[in-house]
């Protein structure tokens, strides 16, 4: 088969590099099994922050990685401490944790589950990354929570607002802090009751993915209970840029109420363009025509402009909360970097004091041990007040703000107000709660 | 009957903004031979040369009022516009009211010298090599132009309103003597309609009845033998490559008060644009926008609520599926030309 | 050897040698140094580079012999995702029945999309292609979310059946692909003084699938079916005069690109057991074909190249963050340091697209054969130093066709 000749010194030559690469082994030594994944050896340990730096959410991964960076300051004493002081639970030194200094790496997850995945194993396969954290979407999200789950290192979710984060995909290695679609929909219906009575018709478009299913089915849920009508529900591609085709029908199908189950340019688009056909002007059934978008975020409500004004939705968290803990965080923040945070910075840098302060008490940063000791914490002082880490989600129950898009605007940041804080037993629900059944938390996973 | 007319309108609208990206893609192609997949990323320049002529008549003193506080507790700064300033309030007000109209003045030049800048610096060097070399060099130049502006403007849309008296709708029904408040129709996205027949008809006369026009039109069909007439024919077409760009910022920039602007808007139209230029035809201006129309009509009514419930997820596809149809019926799109980029 | 010519045999032993060796030469620096961030010798990254190298060499069988530019390849490397994961779901861990299904899928949907858009060429192929593959993607993140999962991707559950399979020890826990009992996940992790090198059972495997699939490639470019898929590039009508038809011969391509779409699809399933719809968006499509012409279209080891330096700078560059550049300048003054990091800041992190399409515009002006033109210029150079002599000697070896 062969019609090719090696010459000698050819031979010689590969000879040699064979030979050195018999030789090389003998200078190794295979590591230590460790008792779990990226076990940490040194005097320092890393945490993986996955936020999304390109694509439409990377102005919200870059508030993230600000508040990581923050937090990370303050976990090793850095700083004016923030909410470390006003955390209900004083585990925490100052001294990073368990005395190791803590040390970060970042990533893009592009927001796509595939590309989310590949920086979260990098960060687990070559920077030794002990927890995982971030994401701006609950399809990234939930992709990265089954790859640690699969790795087993602790995932604290981001800003995932889907209710299968903890439903139907929670993993017993995964933790979220935000809320969920259900609680959006728990919160806002008592509002909405009290402004707009109880003799509604509403019209629901949906962005046609895993997200706002969830939040439609938990809308639709929660104003059908208070006596509403829904006329329609409509699904819109996700690439949809113009909503127009999707507002026109809207006019006149006898709705009075208009619910955008869209998120991040979608509800942009869908706010600016319902504004553009004057529903806000209109009067159907002789009542006002009213829009609601569900799910707020401070952030991308700025590329709305004017037309967010008096809309009325839900939010995990906003700075303008007068709390001790928020005044103490947006203090830091807001010294740091000149603006307030998002809600998205609020969630992460929660979720990574939350994780040290679970390391410091369980004494170990064994996964298993981390799990146990965040499951059934009850904790105060970050911001939500009271809040629960239920055991059998591993789904974080706190109050949950309804905001109004303000009148009068004092500052670019100043977009929304807080009406109604709703307490968490409102939005608290049963753990097999059929929006959220089917799957299973299995077991936690130290990895190796 | 109205939900019809309401998605016809719609279909316009949406065809308006396709037809002006794909006429100058189209130009693009016929007189230079050149892909151009940086042409979204021109639509996106445009809409951000209204963004940041918004900004610069924006551009403000700080002012402290005592009386309020921000986040932090400190004073309150507020910012003075020097617009306001100079022309006092009303007229002042008046003119950033009016910015993005404004904004074509400013974006014509700044898009015509961006055309030139790009053919002479790069394409030009890209004629006589293969089209997936031109794709391959035009791609880049499209992400270096996205993420220069998202770093300057962040990844998150930035509101650019129309002019007060343009924001809003009106009872668009009511002129065609249909019942009162059954077509209501925003101003600004008439104003775009006929703002883009303005511009495609400006075009398409500039081509037919200038001399200018015509040597282009000849060299579009005959490159060899115009030059062979000892015209300069690559002068006219590096002229030629600012006019498209210009189109395509004006469509930008117009488009900014419908939707607000953001760095990944010319990737979104990019593909659809170039499904519109080859449903046109390689090369037909005409079918280009004619094709700019057809799509944008088609996917507003598989939009409706009626059509979804019979295919569902038919808005999701309806512009690939036509694309598809048309090319198997018809070789070379709705009006193309024989042997123009079938190598 | 093995039915190659002599260049050929070499340029096969290079790449055997290059993939054993993948995990030293792609950690050249030792862990825990401020380098150690260009190292991307760990499992993912080593498997993505095999893996989309398989994905490029089979749109290279269809771009660079026949010249038809499909720009919905990305479809294929989808379908065969899903086949995988719900092979793993259904039937068993092994990667083998995931595989294969995979490979067979992606050819059934790769003949019939082939069918249909081989009876338009030039850029009206691309657009049919194009339009299959984004009707895919949006039929797959929406309507048929209940086979893809949708916008979270298709995942591995605790219930699934997977009927060949005997039930797991641990009740609780996911089971990972296997190949008869060795786990993908599985690393062997060697350290040598201050260096660590990862050897993972998947990257092996992946590795050996790549050999395979380029050698397949080598011997399909230099037989008699390859020049007939030449032909179709360079003259399709002078082809039609001599009596052949040549749309069975692009079908055929088509497929067999489709195929090797399907079997890099299969592959990144068996490395991580889940499939999301973005891998079949048109940016997918057109990452392969960037991958491709940045390589170098028509040569065989171009598109390996460009897959390589695409995955690496996405992954590489986009992890360094403004405390790693703080970390590298720190030997420089204060002044000078902040300096040098806001000059490098717009380039990483967030900034990752800005250095990749910067480098797509140098390499294509400068180096219009890809980076294969590049390697022989710089071998040229070399060789011509070693002459010394006369520099007109090589005039002629530069209007040679980049080697394949």
């Amino acid at each position: 088969m062969s019609n090719n000749t090696f010459t000698r010194r050819g031979v010689l030559r590969t000879g040699a590099i064979a030979g050195a690469g018999v030789a090389l082994p003998t200078i190794f030594t295979a590591s230590s099994a460790a008792a779990y994944t990226n076990e940490p050896m040194g005097s320092s340990v890393t945490l993986g922050f996955n936020v999304p730096q390109t694509g439409p959410y990377a102005d919200e991964g870059a508030d993230e990685l600000r508040a990581y960076e923050l937090a990370v300051e303050h976990l090793n004493g850095g700083g004016d401490g923030g909410m470390l002081n006003t955390f209900s639970s004083d585990a925490l030194q100052g001294n990073g944790i368990l005395g190791k200094k803590v040390e970060y790496v970042t990533g893009d997850t592009q927001t796509k589950s595939d590309a989310a995945r590949a920086s979260a194993r990098s960060m687990i396969e070559k920077d030794g990354a002990i927890m995982v954290t971030g994401g701006s979407s609950s399809g990234v999200a939930i992709a990265v929570q089954g790859l640690c789950q699969e790795a087993g290192v602790i995932f604290m979710a981001g800003l995932t607002h889907s209710n299968d984060t903890t439903g139907k995909d929670k993993k017993a290695n995964g933790f979220r802090h935000f809320f969920n679609a259900y609680m959006s929909g728990a919160a806002l219906a008592p509002v909405l009751k009290q402004l707009y009575g109880s003799d509604r018709n509403a019209y629901h478009l949906t962005a046609d993915y895993t997200w706002g299913w969830t939040q439609e089915e938990s809308i639709v849920a929660a104003t059908e209970a208070l006596g509403w009508n829904t006329v329609n529900t409509v699904k819109t591609p996700l690439s949809a840029t113009d909503f127009s085709s999707y507002i026109a029908p809207v006019m006149n199908s006898g709705a009075d109420v208009l619910v955008l189950n869209h998120y991040g340019g979608n509800m942009v688009n869908s706010l600016t363009n319902a504004v553009q056909f004057g529903l806000r002007e209109k009067v159907v059934n002789g009542k006002n025509f009213e829009i609601v978008v569900p799910l707020y975020s401070r952030l991308m409500a700025r590329g709305a402009g004017e037309n967010v004004k008096g809309i009325h939705g839900s939010t995990n968290w906003h700075w303008s909360l007068q709390d001790d803990a928020s005044k103490a965080f947006v203090k830091s923040f807001g010294t740091k970097y000149g603006f307030p945070p998002s809600q998205a910075a609020h969630t992460v840098y929660c979720q990574t004091l939350l994780y040290a302060d679970a390391a410091q008490r369980a004494g170990t940063f064994n996964p298993c041990g981390i799990a146990e000791a965040l499951e059934g914490f009850e904790f105060d002082g970050l911001g939500n007040g009271k809040t629960l880490y239920r055991a059998a989600d591993h789904q974080c129950f706190k109050d949950v703000l309804v905001v109004r898009g303000k009148e009068n605007p004092q500052s670019e940041f100043d977009l929304l107000e807080v009406v109604e804080v709703t307490p968490a037993e409102q939005v608290t629900y049963e753990p097999d709660h059929p929006m959220f059944a089917g799957g299973a938390l299995g077991e936690c996973n130290p990895g190796s | 009957m109205d939900a019809i007319i309401l998605q016809i309108l719609n279909g316009l609208d949406k065809g308006s903004a396709y037809a002006l990206i794909a006429l100058g893609l189209t130009l693009i192609f016929g007189t230079l031979g050149v892909v151009n997949f940086a042409h979204g990323a021109l639509f996106m320049i445009g809409a951000f040369c209204a963004v940041t002529f918004s900004k610069i008549l924006h551009s403000s003193y700080t002012v402290i009022d005592e009386t309020k506080t921000d986040f932090l507790g400190n004073p309150l700064k507020v910012d003075m516009t020097y617009v306001e300033k100079w022309f006092g309030n009303a007229a002042g007000g008046t003119i950033l009211d009016w910015a993005v109209p404004l904004s074509i003045l400013f974006a014509i030049p700044v898009m015509i010298i961006i055309g030139f800048v790009m053919e002479r610096g790069l394409i030009k060097h890209f004629y006589t090599r293969p089209h997936a070399d031109q794709i391959l060099v035009t791609f880049g130049l499209a992400i270096v132009l996205q993420e220069l502006i998202k770093y300057f403007y962040g990844a998150n849309p930035i509101p650019t309103g129309a002019p007060e008296m343009f924001r809003g709708s009106f009872d668009f029904g009511a002129l065609l003597g249909f019942d009162a408040n059954t077509i209501i129709y925003p101003y600004w996205r008439l104003v775009y309609f006929v703002f883009s027949a303005v511009i495609i008809g400006a075009v398409f006369s500039f081509l037919r009845f200038t001399t200018f026009g015509m040597v282009v039109r000849a060299g579009m069909a005959d490159r060899e033998t115009v030059g062979l007439l000892g015209i300069n024919i690559n002068k006219r077409f590096t002229l030629m490559f600012g006019m498209a760009a210009a189109v395509a910022g004006l469509a930008g920039v117009m488009y900014a008060p419908i939707n607000s602007p953001n760095y990944h808007m010319g990737m979104d139209f990019l593909v659809l644009s170039f499904v519109v230029v080859v449903v046109g035809g390689m090369g037909s201006l005409p079918g280009a926008v004619l094709a700019g129309f057809l799509l944008g009509i088609l996917e507003s009514f598989a939009s409706m609520n009626e059509i979804k419930s019979i295919l569902p997820g038919i808005d999701q596809i309806i512009i690939y599926l036509v694309a598809i149809i048309i090319l198997l019926t018809r070789p070379r799109g709705l009006m193309g030309r024989k042997g123009v980029m079938e190598e | 050897m093995l039915g190659l010519n002599k260049k050929d045999s070499v340029l096969l032993l290079v790449v055997t040698l290059l993939a054993i060796c993948a995990p030293f030469i792609l950690n050249p620096f030792p862990t825990g140094s401020a380098m150690a961030q260009f190292n991307a010798g760990y499992p993912d990254l080593m498997q993505r580079f095999v893996i989309f190298g398989i994905f490029a060499i089979g749109f290279n069988i269809l771009f660079g012999l026949t010249g038809y530019l499909s720009f919905g390849h990305a479809a294929f490397l989808g379908v065969g995702s899903y086949s995988a994961v719900w092979m793993f779901k259904l039937l068993s861990m092994n990667i083998i029945p995931a595989i294969t299904l995979s490979v067979l899928v992606a050819g059934v949907f790769a003949l019939l999309i082939g069918y249909v858009s081989l009876r338009r060429s030039g850029i009206y192929f691309a657009i049919l292609t194009l339009a299959f593959a984004q009707m895919s993607f949006n039929l797959a993140y929406s309507v048929l979310t209940p086979i893809t999962n949708g916008e979270t991707g298709l995942q591995l559950a605790l219930d699934d059946p997977r009927i060949l399979d005997a039930a797991p020890a641990n009740a609780g826990s996911l089971p990972y692909p296997s190949l008869f009992g060795f786990e993908m996940s599985d690393t062997y992790i060697m350290s040598a003084g201050a260096w660590q090198f990862q050897f993972s059972v998947g990257y092996y495997v992946c590795a050996i699938v790549l050999l395979v699939s380029f050698y397949l490639a080598m011997r399909l470019f230099r037989s008699p079916f390859g020049m007939m898929l030449r032909a179709i590039k360079s003259n399709q009508q002078r082809m039609n005069y001599t009596g052949l038809n040549a749309r069975p011969y692009a079908l055929a391509a088509f497929v067999i690109s489709g195929m090797y779409a399907g079997l890099a699809g299969g592959l990144m399933a068996s490395m991580d057991p889940l499939a999301g719809a973005e891998r079949m968006q048109w940016t997918a499509s057109g990452e392969v074909v960037l991958m491709t012409i940045l390589g170098g279209a028509g040569t065989l080891i171009g598109p390996v190249l460009g897959a390589g330096f695409i995955k690496y700078f996405e992954n590489i560059f986009s992890k360094i963050n403004d405390n790693i550049l703080h970390q590298w300048f720190a030997f420089m003054p204060d002044g000078i340091e902040d300096i040098m990091v806001t000059i490098v800041h717009p380039f990483i992190g967030k900034g990752w697209h800005l250095t990749l399409g910067i480098l797509f515009m140098l390499v294509v002006t400068f180096l219009p054969g890809g980076l294969v033109e590049g390697g022989q210029r710089i071998g040229r150079l070399f060789r011509r130093r070693k002459t010394g002599r006369n520099d007109n000697a090589d005039s002629t070896d530069s209007t040679k066709k980049p080697a394949e």
